[in-house]
């Protein structure tokens, strides 16, 4: 009796110890010396809730019942912290980006915010848990009793049962006022994690301290433990193949999945190096607190009474050796594995039922949504604390009910296999965008019926809730559909059956619903956030908020984060917005990450409608779906984008510089015609001056002379009109104000006209017309007088300038092709290659001075024949100087 | 010139970078495979592999998976920052 009331003291100092643990964790943390409590050997630690009592007691009945299938349990886990770099690196990058606070929260946050979804995860998740509670509590009771049988040879069923409401108690009140002690955006418990580390620790030596005990107290050391195993009875290997997979591929998938691993491995993680840490040390802490479990099992099988219940020789076997310090250091070990699973079970859970089903109802029931009065944040730890009481008290009745039998005992395996039906809707959500709400809908669904039909309902065992008849004949006796033996496959392990089933058809089924169905566009948006969480860590889904907002918004964040982090955070974004005062603008950026913030106390979906609630919806735009559509699509985008637009800028820069060339050239021109033109006026302005003056000096002067000298001047005067005459003919052909007199007449009649009156004054014996008459019988509609001057021009140039002995020119007219050609080619020595591509410009003259003449006759000409429509040109290679009139055949008819 | 060499370094580094991640990655397959041994041993009591000598192979190969992870770890640890860059 001495030895239980020890037990109960220490048993009391241990969780005063406990309390005093996580009390000063939180202190240390608020005060800011949280660096030593997390350390990645802590987050190590805290990762050892996976090893319960089921494991630390269950572990050695396994081994004694079935061998080394035990095993199993911890290879899976093993392998999947080795492999952290493939799945949980990425979970927990998605934890952190996302502000994810539950496995529920993340299923549902990846499928849409899907409040529908994580209300039924979280349904599933207390399904799976509340008989794992359960076991925690029956196997702290058994072990009470072990040391009652001890001592007390069989105690009273009251108060094993009175004890376990103790626990309960004590294990929720633990949980309440170290969970929930305040509601933390970042959903972070240094409390309940330091004291689940310390715990841990504990555990880990209580069964070290038990196996070295048995191996070197009651064995002879390495060498006899091993020949006691070969001699045992579970001597050889004998685990079965499938079971032997099945097993390692449920507990991996199971320790991705549960509730309370998901909760200290990603939400609780502080930094994403830890978990590089512990990608080794956690499989350490595995394998140590495997190491023994064989020899301790083989032990107790050969030394305790036949029939004694394995699953307590960790207990049992110091206490038959008179070694009570050592018992109760085990107890100690099965209790803190008991208590840190409940309690991180509860923690888990209570996160989940407030998040997705208590505060979406009471935002529903409160009527006006998210504006009501009243402080947000005293509900949401309110139901934090009523989940935490009622998941725990769910697992005493469910204990309480049961009987605590033997159904419990193989209840951890078919919890096990229970959450592993979230495995393909996460790692399908991580890995594959296609994954849709309604595929993840029907791969739970069917998961979850095939595994409580399968193995759930069944457990309870024959005759309870299937009878055997059903068993052995399926229901309304369809045999296919016996639960032990799908498609008529009989002779498989139940358990294997059970989770091939359930694991294949729901993966099947969430496949292919998710490749029929169509997401939505926040689905969609999420989907590649998720997948895609290394590429953008930001959350592009945009909130379209007006203005008037803020203050709403301001006044539901207060009642969440609390006044105090509400309005820094408000000043901060307002700071960063550059706007004066409290309130920011509600931009897009803002909203967002005003959601995180808030999904970090209320969970995703809740956050989001509650924002949905006050901004009036959220927009998934255009923009947003191309921000996260393919990466290679977003180069493309953007690079034609540029492209377009260098190429834009290229055809501008272009036309600037071609405008650019233009006016230089223009004010080229400019500046040389107005140099040529004042030339021009001045040489006859200098001679009518200079003779003038001689007219207006001299006093002795003959009549003949002054005649001479007054022709001169009258020449000169001449002279000067007529080059203002062609300069104003030719800017006012220039600008195009000119109007065409069109008439009709024989081009014969306009050369016999141009040849005359060209002709006429000095020089007219010497030059020679030739025509051909019979040629120019065309009619001509066009401005005949203006032709003619062209006509006159080149005829008279020929006139001037034709350098022959005797000159001549050869008028020939032809048609082609087009138009009525009429060449001007005189006998001269003609125009030189470079005069050549200047003749038609303003003042140009050829060679040198030989005659009057301003140089504008020619450039008047092609102005004129531009005019007509028709054209002038040099025509090189005929011996002489030869210009050829082109007409367009409009005006040029057949003569009649 | 000195720019040149340095920027070869790098490249190599981060090549070994690349191959540290894929040791990683491919050290769970090999667990994996190596713990799937036991399912090719007899089941038959004659011939049967010895408890002893199973959970002498099991737990080297645990052993074995701890010491190599830990190494890989400490390697990629010291490796730097760009982590992220092992997705590519």
């Amino acid at each position: 009796m001495g030895t239980l009331n020890i037990l109960v003291s220490v048993c009391l100092i241990y969780v005063i110890f406990l309390f005093l643990v996580a009390f000063g964790a939180e202190r240390a943390a608020m005060q800011g010396r949280s660096g030593w409590l997390r350390s990645p050997i802590v987050y190590t630690l805290s990762l050892s809730i996976y090893c319960t009592a089921w494991t630390f007691y269950g572990a050695v009945g396994f081994a004694a019942r079935s061998g080394l299938e035990y095993l199993t349990i911890y290879i899976g886990p093993s392998l999947v912290m080795i492999g952290w770099w493939w799945v949980l690196r990425k979970l927990v990058r998605i934890g952190r980006s996302q502000r994810i606070t539950s496995i529920a929260d993340l299923i549902s946050s990846r499928y849409g915010k899907s409040n529908l979804l994580a209300v039924g995860v979280t349904v599933l998740a207390v399904i799976g848990t509340t008989p794992y509670i359960a076991l925690q509590l029956q196997s702290v009771t058994v072990s009470f009793a072990v040391f009652s049988d001890a001592y007390n040879a069989g105690g009273p069923v009251e108060s094993q049962e009175s004890n376990a409401l103790l626990v309960a108690a004590g294990l929720a009140l633990f949980t309440i006022v170290f969970g929930t002690r305040n509601l933390d955006v970042n959903e972070r418990h240094h409390g309940v994690v330091m004291a689940i580390a310390v715990e841990a620790i504990v555990k880990l030596f209580a069964l070290l301290a038990v196996g070295v005990f048995v191996v070197w107290g009651i064995g002879g050391g390495v060498s006899d433990i091993l020949d006691r195993i070969d001699a045992s009875e579970i001597g050889t290997w004998e685990v079965q193949g499938d079971r032997w997979a099945a097993l390692i591929f449920l507990s991996a998938a199971a320790f991705l999945c549960l509730p309370r691993m998901f909760q200290v491995m990603v939400v609780e993680n502080e930094d994403e190096g830890h978990l590089r840490t512990a990608s080794w040390a956690f499989p350490a802490y595995l394998m140590v607190m495997s190491l023994f479990v064989v020899p301790i099992a083989v032990v107790g099988l050969d030394l305790m009474p036949a029939g004694s219940n394995p699953d307590f020789f960790v207990l049992t076997l110091p206490l038959a050796n008179g070694n009570e310090g050592l018992a109760i250091l085990s107890f100690l070990g099965g209790f803190s594995s008991a208590t840190s699973m409940v309690i991180v079970a509860a923690l888990a859970l209570s996160t989940m039922v407030s998040n997705h089903i208590v505060m979406p109802i009471w935002l529903k029931l409160a009527g006006t949504g998210a504006s009501v009065s009243g402080d947000v944040r005293h509900v949401v730890l309110l139901t934090r604390r009523i989940s935490i009481g009622a998941v725990v008290t769910l697992g005493y009745l469910y204990f309480r009910l049961s009987g605590g039998g033997t159904a419990l005992a193989s209840i951890g395996l078919i919890s096990f296999a229970g959450v592993a039906q979230f495995l393909p809707v996460l790692i399908g959500g991580i890995f594959w965008r296609g994954a849709t709400r309604t595929g993840a809908f029907a791969g739970l669904t069917v998961g979850f019926v095939i595994w409580a039909y399968t193995l759930l309902l069944p457990g309870f065992g024959a005759g309870a809730l299937f009878s055997a008849d059903m068993m052995a004949h399926g229901p309304f006796g369809l045999s296919w559909l016996r639960p032990q033996a799908f498609f008529g496959i009989e002779g498989m392990d139940p358990l294997v059956h059970a989770i091939l089933w359930s694991m294949s058809l729901n993966s099947l089924v969430f496949f292919v619903a998710s490749l029929v169905g169509f997401p939505s566009p926040l689905e969609r948006l999420q989907g590649a956030q998720f997948v895609n969480v290394y590429a953008h860590s930001s959350n592009p889904q945009s909130w379209s908020g007006s203005l008037a907002q803020s203050e709403d918004l301001m006044v539901m964040a207060q009642r969440i984060l609390g006044a105090r982090e509400a309005q820094d955070l408000f000043e901060r974004e307002a700071r960063n917005q550059g706007v004066t005062g409290l309130l920011p603008e509600p931009s897009p950026d803002f909203l967002q990450l005003l959601e995180r913030e808030l999904s970090g106390s209320v969970g995703a979906a809740t956050a989001h409608a509650m924002i949905g609630q006050i901004v009036g919806g959220a927009s998934v735009s255009v923009e947003d779906l191309m921000a996260v559509a393919d990466e290679t699509a977003q180069m493309m985008e953007y690079s034609s984008q540029l492209e377009a637009k260098s190429e834009e800028l290229t055809r501008t820069a272009r036309q600037l510089r071609q405008a650019n060339e233009k006016l230089t050239q223009l004010s080229e021109q400019k500046d040389a015609f107005l140099g040529q033109v004042s030339h021009e006026l001045r040489t006859p302005m200098t001679s009518i001056r200079a003779f003038s003056e001689i007219l207006r000096d001299s006093e002795l002067m003959t009549e003949a002379e002054k005649t001479k000298y007054s022709t001169i001047i009258h020449d000169e005067a001449i002279r000067l009109t007529r080059l203002l005459d062609d300069l104003l003919d030719l800017s006012v052909l220039e600008n195009g104000q000119v109007n065409l007199n069109v008439q009709s007449g024989p081009l014969a009649e306009v050369l016999d006209h141009a040849v005359s009156t060209a002709l006429t004054g000095g020089g007219s014996d010497r030059l020679k017309v030739t025509r051909r008459r019979t040629q120019e019988h065309v009619r001509l509609t066009t401005d005949l007088d203006r032709l003619s001057q062209v006509f006159i021009n080149l005829i008279g140039n020929a006139q001037k300038y034709c350098d022959a002995e005797n000159p001549s020119l050869t008028i020939s007219v032809r048609r082609r092709q087009g138009g009525l050609i009429v060449d001007f080619v005189d006998n001269g020595s003609g125009i030189s290659k470079s005069d050549q591509a200047v003749i038609f410009e303003k003042f140009a003259r050829v060679g040198e001075q030989r005659a009057s003449g301003a140089g504008l006759g020619l450039a008047i000409c092609r102005e004129i024949m531009a005019r007509l429509g028709g054209e002038i040109d040099y025509l090189p290679g005929q011996g002489g100087a030869a210009f050829r009139v082109v007409l367009p055949t409009e005006q040029a008819m057949a003569a009649q | 010139m000195n720019e040149g060499r340095k920027s070869v370094f790098l490249e190599r580094q981060s090549y070994r970078r690349r191959r540290l991640v894929d040791t990683i990655r491919i050290l769970p397959l090999i667990g994996a495979l190596l713990w799937a041994v036991p399912l090719l041993w007899p089941n038959q009591s004659e011939g049967a592999v010895s408890g002893s000598d199973a959970v002498i192979y099991i737990f080297v190969v645990w052993f074995g998976l701890v010491i190599v992870g830990a190494m890989l770890s400490r390697a990629v640890s010291k490796g730097g920052v760009n982590e992220d860059q092992g997705e590519l």
